[in-house]
């Protein structure tokens, strides 16, 4: 994917001085999180982190290992419940909410060390990102009753739509832990989209995929934020991916933001390439 | 729908090796060719081949180890008993009497489940184990200090006292005389209900397995951070996988308690527990067919090897170790896996892959 | 004054059981299983300490040193041939292994020396010591067994905390891998601490049949799962856990017994142990490891 073929998107303030898309700015932010930081015992992981997503946008968050990166992920799922901040969640403060359902209102994420439910199958594992949708209970279910019939057509429909977003149709049946790497982190990105979010969260999805692999993978990301029409934050370390597809971008750095902006700000700013790079002696 | 086919071939299977295996039993009975011993045999066989199908469900499929399963046997067989018991006028149909008993014993098991899983199901691995394990031990010793009898006014139940302070009226009767358990039972369970019970409980958890909540709870198993991250509710499907199970152990006590006519809460304790452990684990974890042979042949072995005498235990035991070497040991594993692809042909190696589930 | 009685004896009982639990304790901090055959050792070492002092007449410290290089070897066979090839298996499979040890010990017990109940003579005889006035009987078995106790805590803290062997102990139960990379012999490693705790094992079979005298081959069972649960309680894995979690769990048992019921006494010892992990699901002393995503 060639980046210069993709405009690049204006990002324009919101009114808690974060930026959005400036299509998405007359809509509320899918997202905001507000002076967001945790400590685990004395020690503190992520300071005032402040960042608003457009309805429609993709935002990438990168910064060095042990930056902060996902644990920015874990407290926006409440994996951990962050000691400090806010987060509004379309508009609704997400304090106290546990991580079912945080999924319920509308954030589904992959995971960095992909987590699948690798003993069942592929179909299985969007069935069950599927699980809030198709709702029959188990007296239904053991019964054999015509919801479970109903429920479990459905269910299979909607997997293989969803799998052919990736064209996994053909691996339905066989067991998730048993495709090769990139299929994985494929299945893992379409079993959160069955959960029907209005946010996505991708922890390095490109991770250990080769380069067709993963210009593949930025042209399905950008595909499914227009096709589905949701926000998507990203974690990733492959610069010519977030370059080429973010339109807003989160540089931490030591658990703190140390800059934020368009991919083109983001490559000049001084302190972005010091992080990466070290501090350039003197003389 | 290649995977939906394919899971309920592999039921037909089950179901069809189950009914099999009874009607060549019957065959065998009425042309009386089976031992007296084995024919006293199968109502217990039948008992726990639903006890390790019900505790698969939950070391298996939910993928937590229980150690205490033995306690919920208990509740349904004294609970299924004084039922039996107190209906004895009420429904004078033994069959129906029968059914309605270790549907009640099926029911309260359900119920100890229920309120046992709620504050345990938090903990996680040998910590839940041994919570289990203290679970089976605390329902034995109640049992034991239990006294119930029952007379014109209903059911008197005394706990820590005697049966004498029960005070029944005239022509009352107890029930449960603490640890000497209930004596002087009717026998009314048959082979015929055994297997009607097995039939119930493969179509309950085979059923279960393969519906949105079974889905729910292997991905419990699998990967609990995961599992939550696509908002499954953890300690719902956790509880709903331990009180089917308990429930199916309680109706399968039941069954059993009713083959005696004595019964003592000693006799379910932490041994019985490990017995069908060992079931489940040699059986195959998850797998339902595995379990059900593994009860069977591991029941009738020990009488197998009565020839043995004193003997038997200690081969039972060596095998069992044996067993587990084999499966695991990858030395052995590499061995045996090369000695059965030179020995089998490789299309009848393909047909066992469908087995898992089933 | 009987108070202090039950408590002697309960913290007598504790010991025992105390010294069960490090001997688990330690096979669980190292190996990661749960020995469910530790119990049975007891028992084989309290036969050989019953038929070295009543049998062949030999002196009750030679039966009790015989008792520990029995189990010793014993343990260390076990580990040997029955869980060392399984060390990468699942631990469901390791635990069956161990059922099936625990069975054999117990059949092969039965065989060689019947199920009839053994009188055991206590090693140190049946004298006692009277305090005021005779209001207060303490039996010699009871203080030999709590000193046996402090000393055996004792040394194994030093041992833990000092030894090279210790060290490397504590390095292969936090990560075997690691350990094998910076030269520690990790399969010689275990095996010591099998033998420490059969040794154990062979110790609190001793002094657990010289309180309470009937030996069958089914006797070590339910104090093996006492001592279980009083590691557990004590937070499995951790020496001094599993000398606290040994001794509340006696006091709380001879108490439930003198106080409340003797039937139920082992119902209020497991509801304990329920209760308190529901509070620190890793038990009193236990470090509670959370997943990391």
């Amino acid at each position: 994917m060639d980046k210069a073929k993709r405009p690049e998107t204006k990002m324009v303030p919101v009114p808690s001085t974060n930026l959005v898309p400036e299509r998405d700015v007359d809509k509320l932010p899918v997202l905001e999180a507000r002076n967001l930081g945790i400590e685990f015992g004395g020690l503190t992981a992520l300071a005032g982190f402040n960042m608003a997503i457009g309805r429609t946008e993709i935002a990438g968050l990168i910064g060095p290992n042990g930056a902060g990166k996902t644990t920015v992920f874990n407290l926006l799922t409440k994996v951990y419940q962050p000691t400090h901040g806010t987060i509004l969640l379309d508009g609704r403060d997400t304090n106290n909410m546990t991580t079912v359902q945080i999924n319920k209102a509308g954030i589904a994420r992959t995971f960095q060390n992909i987590r699948l439910f690798s003993n069942l199958s592929v179909e299985d594992n969007v069935k069950l990102g599927l699980h809030n949708n198709i709702n029959y209970g188990m007296w239904n279910g053991i019964l054999r009753l015509p919801a479970y019939w109903k429920g479990e057509r459905r269910a299979h429909e909607q997997a293989m739509e969803l799998l052919s977003i990736f064209d996994m149709q053909d691996l339905a049946g066989n067991r998730a832990g048993s495709l090769p790497y990139g299929a994985q982190r494929r299945l893992e990105i379409v079993r959160a989209l069955a959960t029907k979010p209005l946010l996505l969260l991708l922890d390095e999805p490109a991770a250990g995929m080769n380069p067709s692999e993963t210009a593949e993978l930025m042209e399905n990301i950008v595909k499914i934020r227009d096709t589905l029409q949701i926000a998507i934050i990203l974690i990733e370390h492959d610069m010519n991916l977030v370059m080429g597809i973010c339109e807003g971008i989160c540089v931490l750095n030591f658990g703190k933001i140390i800059a934020k902006g368009t991919p083109r700000e983001i490559r000049n700013n001084p302190q972005v390439i010091e992080a990466y790079l070290g501090k350039k002696k003197e003389g | 729908m290649k995977i939906m086919r394919k899971a309920s071939r592999s039921k037909v299977i089950t179901y069809g090796l189950v009914a099999i295996a009874f009607i060549i039993v019957q065959l065998l009975i009425s042309s009386g060719n089976i031992s007296s011993s084995l024919q006293g045999q199968l109502v217990p066989i039948c008992a726990y081949v639903v006890m390790a199908v019900s505790l698969n469900l939950t070391v298996g499929v939910l993928g937590e180890l229980s150690l205490g399963h033995a306690g919920f046997m208990s509740v349904g067989a004294f609970t299924g008993v004084v039922a039996c018991i107190s209906l004895e006028s009420i429904i004078p149909f033994t069959i129906l009497r029968l059914t309605v008993s270790i549907i009640i014993g099926a029911f309260s098991a359900g119920v100890a489940g229920t309120l046992i899983g709620i504050p345990v199901l938090r903990l996680e691995g040998d910590y839940l184990a041994i919570v289990t394990l203290a679970f089976g031990e605390i329902i034995k010793n109640i049992t034991n200090c239990l006294y119930v009898g029952v007379d014109k006014a209903g059911l008197h139940v005394n706990f820590l006292t005697d049966a004498t302070s029960l005070n029944l009226s005239e022509g009352g009767r107890v029930i449960i005389d603490g640890p000497m358990g209930i004596s002087g039972i009717t026998k009314l369970s048959t082979f015929a209900m055994g297997f009607a019970l097995i039939m119930v409980t493969l179509f309950i958890v085979l059923n279960l397995i393969d519906s949105r909540s079974g889905r729910a709870i292997m991905a419990l198993r699998d990967n609990r951070i995961a599992a939550e991250s696509v908002g499954i509710h953890v300690t719902k499907y956790k509880l709903m996988a331990f009180a089917t199970s308990a429930a199916l152990a309680g109706a399968a006590g039941a069954l059993y308690a009713m083959n005696y006519s004595t019964i003592i809460a000693s006799k379910f304790g932490f041994n019985t527990s490990i017995l069908i452990l060992v079931f489940v684990v040699l059986g195959g974890l998850g797998n339902i067919r595995g379990s059900i042979i593994a009860a069977t042949v591991l029941t009738i072995l020990p009488e197998m090897l009565r020839q043995f005498n004193n003997y038997r235990m200690v081969i039972y035991a060596i095998v069992l170790v044996l067993i587990m070497l084999a499966t695991n040991d990858d030395n052995l594993k590499g061995f045996l896996s090369n000695l059965r692809n030179r020995l089998l042909p490789s299309n009848l190696r393909k047909g066992k892959k469908g087995a898992e589930n089933g | 004054m009987t108070f202090l009685s039950f408590l002697i004896s309960g913290l007598s009982l504790g010991s025992v059981y105390a010294i069960i639990a490090l001997g688990y304790t330690m096979v669980y901090g190292i190996a990661k299983m749960l020995n469910f055959a530790h119990g049975d050792v007891i028992m084989v070492g309290a036969y050989v300490c019953f038929f070295a002092t009543t049998r062949w007449d030999l002196p009750p410290t030679v039966g009790v040193l015989l008792a520990m290089v029995v189990c010793t070897a014993l343990g260390v066979l076990i580990e040997r041939l029955a869980y060392k090839p399984l060390r990468s298996a699942p631990s469901l499979a390791v635990i069956i292994t161990a059922i099936g040890v625990s069975y054999f010990l117990q059949n092969a017990a039965q065989l060689l020396w019947t199920s009839n109940p053994k009188v055991f003579t206590s090693v140190v005889g049946n004298s006692s010591i009277k305090l005021f006035d005779g209001g207060l009987t303490i039996s010699v078995i009871a203080i030999i067994t709590i000193i046996a106790c402090i000393i055996i805590m004792a040394a194994l803290t030093w041992f833990t905390g000092k030894t090279k062997m210790g060290k490397a102990m504590r390095a292969c139960s936090e990560d075997k891998g690691a350990a094998q990379l910076m030269g520690i012999d990790v399969n010689f490693t275990i095996s010591v601490t099998f033998a420490i705790g059969s040794a154990l094992a062979a110790i609190a079979g001793v002094l657990l049949c010289s309180a309470y005298p009937t030996l069958m081959p089914t006797t070590g069972a339910m104090p093996g799962i006492k001592a279980f649960t009083a590691a557990v309680f004590g937070g499995i894995g951790s020496i001094p856990g599993a000398m606290i979690g040994g001794l509340l769990l006696g006091i709380i048992e001879i108490f439930g017994k003198g106080y409340i019921s003797t039937q139920l006494s082992d119902a209020i010892v497991f509801a304990v142990l329920i209760i308190t992990l529901l509070v620190k699901p890793a038990g009193l002393l236990g470090k509670q490891t959370t997943e990391k995503v």
